[in-house]
C-alpha cells in the first residue's frame, strides 16, 4: 500500500514521468521515508507508553539487592525501557548504589540504556532489515550483561568516589501515580521530541541511499576495510569511542559505509562504540568514578564490542 | 506554603520555576518558591528532574512539564 502511495505521489502529485531513473530515485526516497517514519512513530509511541511504567525510581527498587548475574540480566533489560540520558547519569548512579544495587548491576544498566533503545532498533530495522536489528538487540544486551558482570566480579567498589557510598537518602523516593491519559500524553510528547531530534539525520541517510548511491564504487571501502581486514573492527571501534551521538546521528554514516562495502559487523560495532561510550559521558561519570574504574569500564567495553564485531562478521 | 522546584539548572527547570511563580501569582496565595539545585536535597525526593515539591510532597517529576492549570491544581492539593 505504501508502495502505491509513493508511486502515486511521484507520478501524479509531483508529476514525474514514469520509468526515468530520476523518478525511480524519488519514488524510492518517498517510500523509504514514509516507511521509516511510520515505523519510528508507532514503535517510539509504544515503547514510551511502556516506559512510563518504569521510572528510574521503580527500576532502582526492582534492582536493589538483586543477586549478580540475574541482576545483570534484569538491569540490561530495564535499561532498554527506563528513560535515561547521560545528563542524569550522576543522580541515577548515586541513587542506584544508595538503594543497594550492586556496582556491576548498575553498570549493566548504564551500558544497555544508551545503546539498546527503540530508536536504534527501528532505524536498523528500517535500513538494514529486522534480522540485523534483532542481532543488534541480542548482542547489545549481551555486551551489557557481560560488561557489568565482569566489573562486578572485579570488586572495584574502592574506585567509586567515596562520597557515593556515604550518600544517605533518609526518605524513600516516591513513585508518582499516573493516570492512563497522562501516560498517553507522555508517550505522545516523547514521540514528538524524538522525531524532532532525529528526522533530519534520517532524511540524510535515506538521501544517501537514494542519491549518492552509484557515485563512489561499491567496493571502495570493501577493498580497504572489508571482512578480510582483521584491523577493520578495532579501528572502527577506536574511532567510535570518543564520538558522541545517538543512534540516529550515526545512521547516515553507518548507512553510507555499508553501501560502500564496509561489512555490516564492523558498522554495528562502530555504532555500539559511538552510542555506548562517549567523551562527554566519561566526563560526567568521572564525578562518581575514580579514574582507574573509568579506565576499566572503557577497556572492558572496548574489548567486548570488538569481540562482538568479529562475531558479527563471522555470522553475517 | 513551601514550594520547591528541583533541577540542576537546565532550561526546562528554569521554565518550571517561571510557571510556578506565575501560578502562585494567579492563585494569589502566599508561598515560598525555592529553586533547589543541590543533589543531596534533590535526591531526597527523586532521581528525575525537573520536579515539583509542595510542602515536602513530590507532586510532579520529569518531562513533559505540566500545564499552568495543572500546576495550580497540584499546589492547591496541598493547601
Amino acid at each position: 500500500m505504501l508502495k502505491e502511495f509513493a508511486s502515486y505521489l511521484t507520478h501524479n502529485v509531483i508529476g514525474l514521468e514514469q520509468g526515468s531513473r530520476f523518478s525511480e530515485v524519488i519514488e524510492f526516497f518517498i517510500y523509504d521515508s514514509f516507511k521509516i517514519f511510520l515505523l519510528l512513530s508507532v514503535i517510539i509511541f509504544i515503547v514510551s507508553l511502556i516506559r512510563s511504567f518504569f521510572p528510574p525510581e521503580k527500576t532502582k527498587r526492582l534492582l536493589s539487592n538483586k543477586k549478580e548475574f540475574i541482576g545483570n540480566i534484569f538491569a540490561a533489560l530495564l535499561g532498554v525501557v527506563t528513560p535515561f540520558c547521560s545528563c542524569s547519569a550522576v543522580p541515577l548512579f548515586i541513587g542506584f548504589i544508595e538503594a543497594g544495587v550492586p556496582l556491576g548491576v548498575t553498570f549493566s544498566f548504564l551500558i544497555s540504556s544508551p545503546m539498546v533503545n527503540e530508536v536504534a532498533v527501528v532505524l536498523l530495522w528500517g535500513f538494514f532489515g529486522w534480522k540485523i536489528a534483532s542481532i543488534y538487540i541480542g548482542t547489545g544486551l549481551l555486551v551489557a550483561i557481560f560488561g557489568g558482570f565482569v566489573i562486578g566480579k572485579l570488586k572495584l567498589e574502592k574506585w567509586v568516589e567515596d562520597y557515593v557510598y556515604k550518600f544517605c537518602i533518609e526518605q524513600k523516593q516516591e513513585i508518582l501515580k499516573q493516570t492512563f491519559k497522562e501516560r498517553l500524553q507522555y508517550a505522545k510528547w516523547n514521540t514528538v521530541q524524538i522525531l524532532k531530534r532525529v528526522w533530519l539525520f534520517i532524511i540524510i541517510a535515506i538521501g544517501i541511499g537514494g542519491f549518492i548511491h552509484g557515485y563512489v564504487p561499491q567496493d571502495f571501502l570493501a577493498h580497504y576495510a572489508g571482512k578480510g581486514n582483521p584491523f577493520a573492527v578495532p579501528f572502527a571501534v577506536a574511532l567510535g569511542i570518543p564520538l558522541y551521538s545517538n543512534a540516529a546521528g550515526i545512521l547516515p554514516i553507518a548507512y553510507a559505509l555499508v553501501e560502500k562495502g564496509l561489512s555490516i559487523g564492523t558498522v554495528l560495532a562502530f555504532m555500539m562504540a559511538v552510542t555506548a561510550l562517549s567523551l562527554p559521558e566519561m566526563i560526567i561519570l568521572r564525578r562518581v568514578l575514580k579514574l582507574p574504574l573509568l579506565g576499566v569500564f572503557v577497556g572492558i567495553m572496548t574489548l567486548t564490542i570488538i569481540a562482538v564485531g568479529y562475531l558479527f562478521n563471522m555470522i553475517l | 506554603m513551601e514550594i520547591k522546584v528541583l533541577g540542576y539548572g537546565c532550561a526546562t527547570c528554569e521554565k518550571l520555576v517561571e510557571m510556578v511563580n506565575q501560578a502562585v501569582k494567579e492563585l494569589d496565595i502566599y508561598a515560598k518558591v525555592e529553586k533547589v539545585t543541590d543533589i543531596r536535597e534533590i535526591m531526597k525526593y527523586t532521581m528525575t528532574t525537573p520536579s515539583l515539591v509542595v510542602n515536602g510532597k513530590l507532586k510532579h517529576s520529569g518531562q513533559p512539564l505540566p500545564s499552568l492549570d495543572k500546576i495550580k491544581q497540584l499546589i492547591l492539593s496541598e493547601k
